[in-house]
């Protein structure tokens, strides 16, 4: 079986930070160009990432999110710092879903299972259980463009749990998409988590879908990136995006965003 | 896996949204549209016809120099009942394909060194787009006097036609490839040779038909070119009947042999492009499903 069902799973939310750390950021920075026209994008970033742990990233635009997504993938390197990831293969989820168009859903699937070099006949069962697990069976051999961008999303993330990542690094993944559906979409993901144990990264501008599903939120400021405040989710799970719990939380996280955007702007 | 009741009703609204949003597939018939796509194209044929037809009677030229559509049809049914058409498609067609395929494998070649080695773009990138301008027919007295105008006289030249638009094609697909799909490609463990088979390539194939279309196209004017430049005894090619047709000043037998050649530069076009193109613009969603 590809994705093992681990045995310390429970239905109750999975493991909890402070559990260790599935992925650690220390004191990392980067910088993009040369010093005349250089770019910091993070600077002196240290977040450790508990395994099981659904941290949320929130901050306005330049705030580095996609760069730490980057980073925490191995798709670049840090000017500075260091970054480990201990809890398993961590894999990004994009905004838009970064299906092939020329394959059909189950051969995006199968690609990444094939470039694990799973055999042949080991990858259909995989395919249908994956399917199944986002609620897609029976859209196998549709193509990504006759599906919703919901549907897509969902997709993307059968193809990244048919990585076997145990990260999911996942950089803005509902952005695109109307209310309802990512109302859906945040049950979807939450159940899944709780089903896998998966550590989750999850950036966002929506501080109400942060709050909705987050252990934790982080604030990041912008230009360069940086940590600005760290807030702890202690509402309830199954949570609701409407409730005045997360709407509570959402608004002063809100403010002190706000705060922050000012703050930048009044600076030189 | 749990199965809360939360959960079924999870399961439940999203597959109701799913039905919801997933596109209602297309309902008109196959035959239906090959025969809306079919019609234009006889009637704008006949069209033709009788406006050739028209000229004719208007006598601007006596009926041996420009015959009608009758005569020439006439002719072209006797030159095809004796075997000398046919005889003369498989000679054309065989260097068509020896040609074009040979123009494939050097094209496509040139087209990813070109797009992986910088110094390679930056030396010969922009020389590839002059070829592509090159009248092919400026080749041949080289290309007779390098292979002492024999078969590969001929080869060369709709080798060196085709290849630049084979290579510029799979050039721009692979410089168009959305870095979105290479960066999940990365993420999927893509890398390398592996990047290039599973991601790469097959992202930039729409550009790369493109290419493989205009090749045929320059192969096909510098094969006709050559088969009237080049005469090779034994070799009766579809250029040999037409030059022979002129020589004999048989102009229904001229116009009957271009009538073969524009044949079948439309059916290569429209059948073997047409059908790939279709199918890839289908696949990816890039046809309006209302239109097509």
């Amino acid at each position: 079986m590809i994705l093992k069902p681990r045995p310390d799973v429970s239905l109750e939310p999975a493991l909890h930070p402070g559990a260790g750390s599935a992925v650690s950021l220390s004191s990392v920075s980067k910088v993009y160009g040369t010093e005349s026209g250089a770019v910091h994008a993070l600077e002196d970033v240290s977040i450790e990432v508990g395994y099981g742990e659904f941290l949320c990233l929130v901050g306005a635009s330049g705030c580095g999110k996609s760069t730490m997504l980057n980073l925490i993938a191995g798709l670049d390197k840090p000017s500075t710092g260091s970054v480990e990831v201990r809890g398993g293969r961590p894999t990004l989820i994009f905004q838009e879903s970064a299906l092939f168009p020329w394959l059909t859903v189950e051969q995006n699937i199968e690609l990444a299972l094939k470039l694990r070099k799973i055999g042949r006949a080991d990858r259909e069962p995989v395919i249908e259980s994956l399917l199944k697990m986002v609620n897609l069976s029976g859209f196998g051999k549709k193509r990504p463009h006759e599906l919703s961008g919901g549907m897509r999303q969902r997709v993307s993330i059968a193809r990244a749990l048919a990585q076997q990542a145990e990260i999911l690094l996942m950089d803005e993944p509902f952005g695109a998409l109307d209310a309802m559906t990512r109302d859906l979409l945040h049950d979807e993901v939450e159940r899944l988590w709780r089903d896998t144990g998966f550590s989750i990264v999850f950036v966002t501008h929506n501080v109400r879908e942060a709050v909705r599903l987050a252990d934790r939120v982080i604030l990041l400021s912008s230009r360069p990136g940086r940590v600005v405040a760290e807030f702890p989710v202690d509402i309830k799970r199954p949570r609701r995006v409407e409730s005045p719990e997360v709407g509570t939380l959402a608004t002063e996280i809100t403010a002190r965003l706000r705060e922050e955007v000012k703050h930048h702007g009044s600076s030189p | 896996m749990a199965l809360r009741p939360e959960d079924q009703e999870l399961d439940e609204e999203l597959a109701a949204l799913d039905a919801l949003e997933a596109k209602a597939p297309r309902a008109r018939s196959r035959a239906r549209r090959f025969w809306s796509s079919l019609w234009p194209k006889l009637a704008a044929f006949a069209l033709v016809l009788l406006g050739w037809q028209v000229v004719v009677w208007t006598h601007w030229k006596p009926s041996y120099v420009l015959p009608g559509p009758g005569p020439a049809f006439r002719s072209l049914g006797h030159d095809l009942a004796s075997g000398v058409i046919p005889r003369a498609i498989g000679v054309t067609m065989e260097r068509a394909a020896i040609g074009y395929g040979l123009a494939l494998l050097i094209g496509s070649a040139i087209g990813v060194a070109v797009a992986r080695i910088p110094v390679l773009r930056a030396a010969i990138g922009s020389l590839i787009t002059g070829l592509q301008t090159m009248p092919s027919i400026a080749w041949f007295p080289l290309a007779i006097i390098l292979f002492q105008g024999g078969e590969k006289a001929i080869l060369f030249v709709v080798v060196i036609g085709a290849a630049p638009a084979i290579a510029n094609g799979l050039l721009t697909g692979i410089d168009q490839v959305p870095p979105l799909l290479t960066r999940a490609g990365r993420v999927l463990g893509a890398r390398g040779f592996n990047a290039y088979r599973y991601v790469i390539l097959p992202a930039a194939f729409p550009s790369f038909l493109g290419g493989l279309k205009q090749g045929w196209a320059f192969a096909w004017r510098s094969l006709m070119a050559g088969e009237l430049l080049v005469i090779i005894a034994g070799r009766q090619s579809i250029g040999v009947v037409l030059d022979q047709a002129r020589q004999f000043n048989d102009s229904a037998e001229i116009i009957a042999t271009m009538i073969v050649i524009l044949f079948i530069g439309i059916v290569v076009d429209s059948v073997v492009f047409g059908v790939l193109e279709r199918r890839v613009r289908s696949r990816w969603g890039l046809v309006d499903a209302a239109a097509s």
